[in-house]
């Protein structure tokens, strides 16, 4: 397949990059399309952007010896490019070869990244096969209106390019009137000016093409002409660009300027083929109309040469190294700080002033410097709301179910990440509320509810940590059903007296499902286990809310950032931990005479409620042999509804730390979710307060 | 002495990386690139441009009106351009030629075939 070399690492790297974006934004711009044709009608400009991407992406993969994407990319342009030039029609079985076109991309970028793209050779194969049969016109093209008649310079009409050319045709045979609105501009701020012309165009029309052009003042100045398709009449058009220094030509047109009245408003256009002869009579040369007084540009426009492109595109690695670097400064100043002290303390006074003064200074600056490192790590979560929807769309276009997707919150920003990371997991989520949550619109309609179901998501920062909620309006989860379940599954040999929440837990069990049977939305082998323990791999928890036969509510509670994030550190028998802030909802001292015992296990009565603690020592298995607690804490970690107090010897104070990965050899340590150095040349274990819970509440710990 | 300047201009961040380094291989060159149309016309009077390499098929104003605009332009007609497109736009590289490109690149190609048509310019 691929006839080139192997591209270079970074090479593979650039275009991997690149072509995930392309295949993300043609299956959100998809998704649109198939929206808008569910609705009757779809913008060219929509689909000629989706064959734009397609077109790209086969440009580049060719570049960088992707032979295998290159060809899919190819056919689905190919499909595409007959499409935008109205060759084949927008069925519901073109949309779905395109869904599945760009479906085949993603898996085979991912391919590219796992190095088994030939695996996907028989895949590839058939795609071309199933596009291949779409691309036979059955009606031969209709003969397309003749554009000379339309008297455009030659300049304009030489550089349409196929695409646009069939744009002006279809334009035409739509009756539509076409104009050519030249403007001038100044060099410097060209864009602006341009942008806002084209915007109020396309308010009223179809820009075909933007033609760049040589005006009077060449040296500051440029000049554009954009070609127009629009249903207003030259007058119509005329008054909404009133206010803009351009000057419109009508195509085609009798007009002359000095009788503006008399115009018959582009009736030539709409039927070409009638009055081809009448124009050639009259004139094939179009008659400039000015609108308006030339307005002289705004002089208060500031010089400007900056880039319209004002992003940058990092690896994300290197902004590790440099928060690692950060770390290591903030290290660093405490070291100054403490020489600084230790100089006081030993008399030196003036200088040891200074230093300390000059400590603070930098440690000013390296707390703007952290924060700047980590500002630019927060993306919105919108990005993963964009997949969402699709996802949502996509099932629901599946599954039979109408379905409207809420969001909320949508700049809510989150660790880049940890965005990835929770793209899965929120994804499964989603899929169980539409698949096992929303009732189809029959049984929705005999509950009484609207036959539409709403699935709402929403994000929001909370203190130190980001919350993003998946609530659903559906059935609800049938907690007596999962017990059943569970008790026939044998995950628990006893469902009398367990409570709601524990029973609502008992989802989060691995081998667990409730569905009856397995669907393709949900049953892809990924168990809420899997959702829960992949939310915990970036330090969030995940709880359910849910009422029978009004919806249930997924509640996931994350960092901000895994770069550095505040942390508890505490102390027991004789050994330091550290715990999320993001998990701990209070601490407390423990009264020993307050401990009781329920079924062998330690509890406390907090605010009229139990809880259950948790003895570090008997969790870690570690010696408390010759070491004396005396006053101890109990620092009470989880949300709201689970809650577990952890008995602890000292509390050393809040910190921020960054958390490093334990390395394969520890992936199994449960309660541990990695190590952070404390800066005073000691590593401690960061403990996963979500995984300790669970593992308590199975029986596990204390 | 001024070094030879080249103008690269595709809406791909990788094709243009691939291109630079590419080019970078030739030596003594100041390259300059363009994200898009817009961002070329803007380049033109600010850089002294020796030869532009358009992709075609980019949003907004794509490689023939670029290459419109510079033949059109007495400062800037003697320009050189070479056009880049893919197989099957074939119909577009024709009104490439037709517009005064002076060279044009299918992709995909090989690095020696761009550096080929580069070195006749320098």
């Amino acid at each position: 397949m691929s006839s080139s070399s192997v591209p270079s690492s970074d090479a593979a790297r650039d275009f991997l990059a690149e072509a995930e974006e392309i295949v993300e934004e043609l299956s959100t711009q998809l998704a649109d399309l198939a929206d808008m044709a569910e609705k009757g009608a779809w913008e060219p400009d929509l689909l000629n952007a989706i064959f734009r991407g397609a077109h790209s992406l086969k440009g580049l993969a060719g570049m960088f010896g992707f032979g295998m994407i290159a060809e899919v990319a190819h056919h689905a342009e190919n499909l595409l490019d007959w499409l935008r030039m109205g060759k084949v029609s927008l069925s519901t079985a073109v949309l779905e070869l395109l869904f599945s076109s760009a479906e085949l991309l993603t898996t085979l970028l991912r391919a590219c990244v796992d190095g088994t793209l030939e695996q996907h050779q028989a895949a590839a194969t058939a795609h071309a096969a199933a596009i291949t049969a779409y691309l036979n016109p059955v009606t031969p093209v209709a003969e397309a209106p003749l554009l000379e008649q339309l008297g455009l310079s030659e300049s304009l009409m030489g550089a349409l390019t196929e695409y646009e050319e069939h744009r002006l045709k279809e334009n035409c045979s739509k009756g539509r009137h076409i104009y050519v609105v030249h403007a001038s501009f100044e060099l410097t701020t060209f864009d602006q000016g341009l942008s806002q012309v084209t915007d109020i165009l396309k308010g009223c029309g179809e820009v075909i093409s933007t033609l760049p052009s040589v005006g009077e003042n060449l040296e500051t100045h440029i000049d554009f002409d954009l070609l127009v398709g629009s249903d207003r009449d030259e007058h119509a058009f005329a008054e909404l660009l009133k206010d803009l220094d351009v000057t419109i030509l009508v195509a085609g047109g009798t007009t002359a300027a000095n009788q503006p009245e008399t115009a018959i408003p582009g009736t030539e256009a709409a039927k070409p083929a009638e009055t081809v002869a009448a124009v050639l009579e009259k004139t094939a040369i179009p008659v400039a109309l000015p609108v308006s007084e030339a307005v002289p540009a705004s002089p208060e426009e500031p010089l400007t040469a900056k880039s319209m492109s004002r992003t940058v595109r990092v690896d994300i690695g290197k902004l590790d190294e440099l928060m690692n670097i950060v770390g290591e400064l903030v290290l660093a100043h405490s070291s100054i700080s403490s020489i600084a002290n230790r100089m006081r303390a030993e008399g030196f006074s003036r200088m040891a002033i200074d230093l300390g003064k000059a400590a603070k200074g930098l440690e000013r600056r390296l707390t703007d410097l952290q924060k700047g490192v980590m500002d630019i790590r927060m993306i919105p979560v919108g990005q993963l709301y964009e997949k969402m929807s699709r996802i949502v769309r996509k099932i629901s276009r599946e599954q039979g179910k109408k379905i409207e997707l809420k969001m909320y919150g949508a700049e809510t920003e989150l660790d880049k990440l940890i965005v990835e990371d929770i793209a899965d997991p929120l994804m499964h989520i989603i899929r169980n509320a539409i698949d096992h949550g929303i009732e189809s619109p029959e049984r929705r309609l005999a509950a009484g509810k609207d036959e539409r179901g709403t699935v709402r998501l929403s994000s929001f920062q909370k203190g130190n940590h980001v919350v993003i909620e998946v609530e659903d309006d559906g059935g609800g989860i049938d907690i007596q059903k999962i017990k059943q379940k569970a008790l026939s599954k044998g995950l628990v040999q006893d469902i009398n007296g367990m409570t709601d929440r524990e029973a609502l837990d008992l989802i989060f069990l691995p081998g667990f499902s409730t569905a009856d049977k397995i669907t393709d939305v949900s049953g892809r082998g990924v168990g809420m286990d899997v959702v829960r323990n992949n939310i915990a791999a970036v330090s969030g928890m995940v709880d359910i809310d849910t009422r029978l036969g009004q919806g249930s509510r997924f509640t996931i509670v994350l960092p901000i950032t895994l770069a550095i994030i505040k942390a508890l550190i505490i102390f027991c028998a004789g050994r330091t931990y550290a715990i999320p802030i993001t998990s701990v909802v209070e601490s407390i001292i423990l009264e020993p005479s307050d401990i009781k015992t329920v079924e062998g296990k330690e509890v406390i009565n907090l605010r009229e409620q139990t809880l259950a603690l948790l003895r570090l020592e008997r969790l870690f298995k570690i010696d408390r042999i010759g070491i004396n607690p005396g006053d101890q804490y109990v620092v009470i970690v989880g949300s709201a509804e689970k809650r577990l107090g952890i008995v602890v010897d000292d509390l050393l104070g809040q910190q921020d730390i960054v958390i490093k990965p334990l390395g394969a050899a520890f992936k199994s340590l449960r309660g541990i979710s990695g190590a952070a150095d404390l800066g005073d040349q000691r590593t401690i274990l960061v403990m996963d307060a979500g995984g300790i819970i669970a593992e308590t509440m199975r029986g596990g710990g204390a | 002495m001024k070094s030879f300047t080249i103008l690269i201009v595709d809406d791909s961040a990788a094709m243009r990386s691939l291109l630079v380094s590419t080019l970078e291989t030739l030596g003594n060159l100041s390259i300059v690139q363009a994200p898009n149309g817009f961002e070329a016309l803007r380049m033109l009077p600010r850089e002294q441009v020796d030869l532009v390499l358009t992709d075609i098929n980019m949003p907004d104003i794509n490689g023939l009106e670029l290459l419109s605009f510079i033949r059109n332009n007495p400062i800037y007609k003697d320009v050189p351009v070479v056009v880049i497109s893919t197989e099957g736009s074939r119909k577009d590289i024709e009104k490439g030629l037709s517009l005064g490109a002076n060279e044009y690149l299918v992709k995909p190609f090989q690095p020696e075939q761009l550096l080929e048509i580069v070195k006749r310019f320098l």
